[in-house]
């Protein structure tokens, strides 16, 4: 097939989630000549931001700081995150929610009409701001209808990205499919912005969406950008058995607690505090997400959990609560019981169980999301500034996305109106090569010994077994040879599909290729890291190391495809490495 | 051998296929299992041609709306079980154009959505450090109409929608009304052109599908009803008032 003419705009966005909608519209109202393209594999409105629950921390109060949330911050990630990225975000967060306020999102309100604040795990203030328990969704539908008043940006709603194009060591575009009709088209920026959110799917159970396949890490990663921290893995400890449907951390907020099967609130056996009757901030079931969920785990090893047919549970109490407080805090819970449980958390427990749910790491940026690649920037789950460390507080990644979003806008826009030059003819061949590539394996069918759910299915168990909230050596490298072999087997999968339009198949098979890659990161850097920090435990490591670890995994693929892993040092502003209070 | 039912789903491909075709798939019937799962199931399993969307799998990203036995519905939260012993019909959204299999084209309400202007006006300025003051009753008026998803079982359900493809539909205008009715927005003069229109509220017959049909509890049928009366009220005022008293 001949070269096409390409379609040009100043800055490309991959993802229309919320990372990608506050960066869209941050270039549209600063840099109005700039044309702008929001790529989706998915309409803006599905985006895996629409699923966020609980709320969006930022200071507010008369009562509270931006060190303190800093402070929170800071020992949350068990100081591996960088603190000047910390100290940007708590000081900008503030000024983006009340930016959300005022493009309408229907944030809860006190009797005043002051916009309401929650309590949240980790946070020693009440800061969250929250819409009932649909928070993510309001803020993701808030930023959807705000972006359509804006002509200069372009959508391209359900293009699936393959490529970024990179020439003279620098993005240039990508290559896209349209998934309606099949067509692969180039599509050329000055700069590009990544925001394709996490790759929770690369484990079985998972409070992600589907479309949750980190495509953008495996792209940049492919293209040269190191990922960092990639063996950071939030479990959320509160989602239903079966589907792994989260549970919002605000259900605890508002007061509610884990039990075992002796409905004993066995949180206070692990060094979080003594149970109260009322929520007490940083303690109990406001600890942080790794703490909760690795207590689990000891329960479990008790035999304090109980078994059902979709593994061991506990139960979250919020009968105390009462119906009217239930309702009005938290309806979402109450819908998603009835409907997927069918309980009523009004007079039931609610069933729940760890589940992945966050990705702390992912590219490797800058404060001001540029990557190690000139001309590529990355902002939300997708990248790694990093504000989350080893461990993400629960309400941060909202904010994350908002402040990180809008500093890679404009941080993009800069790049672009710097005169980078418009794409040129090795950039064109390479999309050429890569739409062969797309023909060829893809797109032609194909009979072999195994099925893309097969490989998936496989990956899915190797990296429960060997990422999960412990690891040790023996198990992340026996999952590391798994995944080589998935990783072969996966060239001669059967390809049953050849059809142009919607092909969801050849979807999943792309999907699925940058899932292994992801996945392979993620085992050689906790293979790598011997401690235990934040959310990476290590059984045969069970201390936090600060000499040799204080320090960011930096992953780069090397000539033979392999991951190669260095160190880069953490930054450390005011607050110096400590212990982790909670609950004392 | 596990207990199964019988999905009968709905097959095109417009590059080779005439015509939709029905295909029949015995998937296992486990009482967790929502008529996504049994999709999944044949797409993973049986057959790896069959289209369709679908993501948060708990009812909010609004990607797996099709009609199951003859009623839009999303699949996520829609469960096998309901329908046993079977069959299960699955079949795309009706009243959009089907681009494949299960999957429609969604593009004419993501036209007219951006003309109804759903975002926030303001016209008084608005100061940067200072938030808008909305009491609990004020965001109780808008509220209900910010839950709209865009799944668009509305518009599948719509028959006014059915007959006359230029009407706004039950989405749009709920969604126009969720800023009007927002304290906070000054807009709602620059809406009434298009919502007072014989293709806006006007075309609205009352049948009140939509809001049956609605997963999230949003009245659009109530939105546009109300909304009927605003624009009477204003039509009639500027017939009798001189401008600037409008």
């Amino acid at each position: 097939m001949s070269t096409v003419e390409p379609l040009r705009h100043d800055v490309v966005v991959v993802g229309g989630g919320g990372a990608g909608l506050r960066a869209a519209i941050a270039i549209a109202q600063s840099h109005p000549q700039l044309s702008v393209a929001i790529l989706s594999k998915v309409h803006p409105m599905r985006s895996h931001t629409v699923s966020a629950e609980g709320g969006a921390a930022a200071v507010v109060g008369v009562d509270d700081s931006l060190d303190e949330h800093a402070y929170d911050t800071v020992s949350g990630s068990d100081w591996l995150c960088d603190q000047d990225a910390v100290e940007a975000f708590v000081a900008e967060a503030p000024r983006e929610l009340r930016q959300l306020e005022h493009w309408g999102c229907p944030w809860s309100r006190t009797d005043d009409g002051h916009v309401a604040v929650r309590a949240f795990g980790g946070m020693r203030k009440l800061r969250t701001w929250f819409a009932a328990d649909k928070t993510g969704f309001h803020l993701l539908h808030t930023l959807f209808q705000t972006c359509l008043q804006y002509p200069r940006i372009t959508r391209y709603d359900e293009w699936y990205a393959t490529r970024i194009l990179v020439d003279d060591n620098r993005a240039q575009g990508v290559v896209a499919v349209e998934l309606a009709s099949g067509r692969i088209e180039t599509i050329t920026g000055r700069a590009v912005i990544l925001c394709t959110g996490g790759c929770g799917r690369v484990f079985p159970f998972t409070t992600n969406g589907n479309i949750k396949t980190g495509d953008g890490m495996a792209l940049a990663y492919r293209a040269g950008a190191p990922l960092k921290d990639m063996e950071f893995v939030q479990y959320h400890p509160t989602g239903l058995p079966f589907t792994g449907i989260l549970i919002t951390e605000a259900a605890r907020a508002e007061g509610g607690w884990l039990l075992n099967k002796d409905n004993y609130r066995y949180l206070q056996d692990y060094d979080l505090g003594r149970p109260e009757p009322k929520p007490v901030l940083r303690s109990m079931d406001l600890g942080p997400r790794d703490r909760l969920s690795q207590a689990f785990v000891h329960e479990q090893q008790r035999g304090r959990t109980v078994d059902t047919p979709w593994g061991p549970i506990v139960y979250l109490d919020l009968r105390h609560l009462g119906e009217k407080v239930i309702d009005a805090k938290l309806p979402f819970v109450r819908e998603l019981c009835l409907q997927y449980e069918r309980i009523d958390p009004v007079h039931e427990l609610i069933p729940v169980r760890p589940v992945q749910h966050y990705m702390m790491g992912g590219v490797h940026t800058d404060i001001d999301g540029a990557t190690g690649l000139p001309g590529l920037f990355a902002a939300g789950e997708v990248a790694c500034v990093s504000i989350n460390g080893a461990n993400r507080l629960g309400s941060n990644s909202l904010p994350e996305l908002l402040v990180f979003g809008r500093r890679a806008g404009m941080a993009a826009a800069e790049y672009a109106v710097q005169g980078a030059a418009e794409p040129g003819p090795a950039v064109l061949a390479q999309a050429a090569d890569e739409r062969s590539r797309l023909e060829r394996d893809l797109l032609a069918p194909r009979e072999g010994p195994d099925r893309i759910a097969d490989i998936r299915t496989e990956m899915h168990r190797t990296m429960e077994d060997s990422a999960g909230i412990y690891r040790d050596a023996a198990s992340l490298a026996a999952g590391a040879d798994k995944l080589r072999e998935l990783r072969e087997r996966f060239g001669r999968t059967t390809i049953e599909d050849a059809s142009r339009s919607f092909n969801t198949e050849l979807v999943a098979a792309l999907e699925l290729g940058c899932m292994l890659d992801v996945a392979q990161t993620m085992l050689a850097c906790a293979l790598r890291r011997e401690e235990s920090r934040g959310a990476h435990q290590r059984t045969d490591f069970p201390a936090r190391d600060d000499d040799r670890f204080l320090a960011h995994s930096m992953v780069s693929r090397d000539h033979a495809g392999d991951p190669q892993i260095g160190y880069l040092p953490v930054t450390i502003t005011r607050w110096p490495p400590g212990e982790r209070v909670y609950g004392r | 051998m596990p207990e199964t039912i019988t999905m009968q789903v709905t097959r095109y491909r417009p590059d080779t296929d005439r015509s939709p075709t029905i295909q029949e798939y015995a998937v296992p019937l486990r009482k967790e299992w929502a008529v996504l799962d049994g999709l999944n199931y044949i797409k993973d399993r049986l057959d790896g041609t069959l289209s369709f969307r679908w993501s948060c799998r708990m009812g909010i990203c609004g990607s797996c709306g099709m009609t199951v036995n003859g009623n839009p519905a999303l699949t996520c939260g829609t469960f096998l079980h309901d329908f046993a012993p079977g069959p299960v019909r699955v079949e795309p959204l009706t009243n959009f154009p089907v681009i494949r299999d299960l999957v429609v084209s969604i593009d004419d309400f993501l036209r007219k959505l951006p003309t109804v202007r759903p975002w926030l006006i303001r016209e008084d300025e608005t100061v940067e450090d200072v938030e808008f003051l909305q009491t609990p009753g004020e965001l109780d008026n808008y509220k209900q109409f910010s839950m709209c998803i865009n799944c668009m079982l509305c518009y599948a359900a719509c028959p006014v929608y059915a007959a006359e493809p230029d009407f706004l539909g039950p989405a749009a205008i709920a969604l126009a009304q969720r800023y009007n009715l927002d304290s906070r927005d000054q807009g709602a003069h620059q809406r009434l052109d298009l919502l007072a229109t014989p293709q806006g509220v006007w075309a609205c017959t009352y049948v009140g599908e939509c809001s049956a049909a609605c997963p999230k509890g949003v009245d659009p049928a109530g939105a546009i009803q109300r909304y009927k009366l605003t624009a009477a009220t204003r039509t009639l005022r500027s017939f009798l008032l001189p401008k600037g008293a409008r």
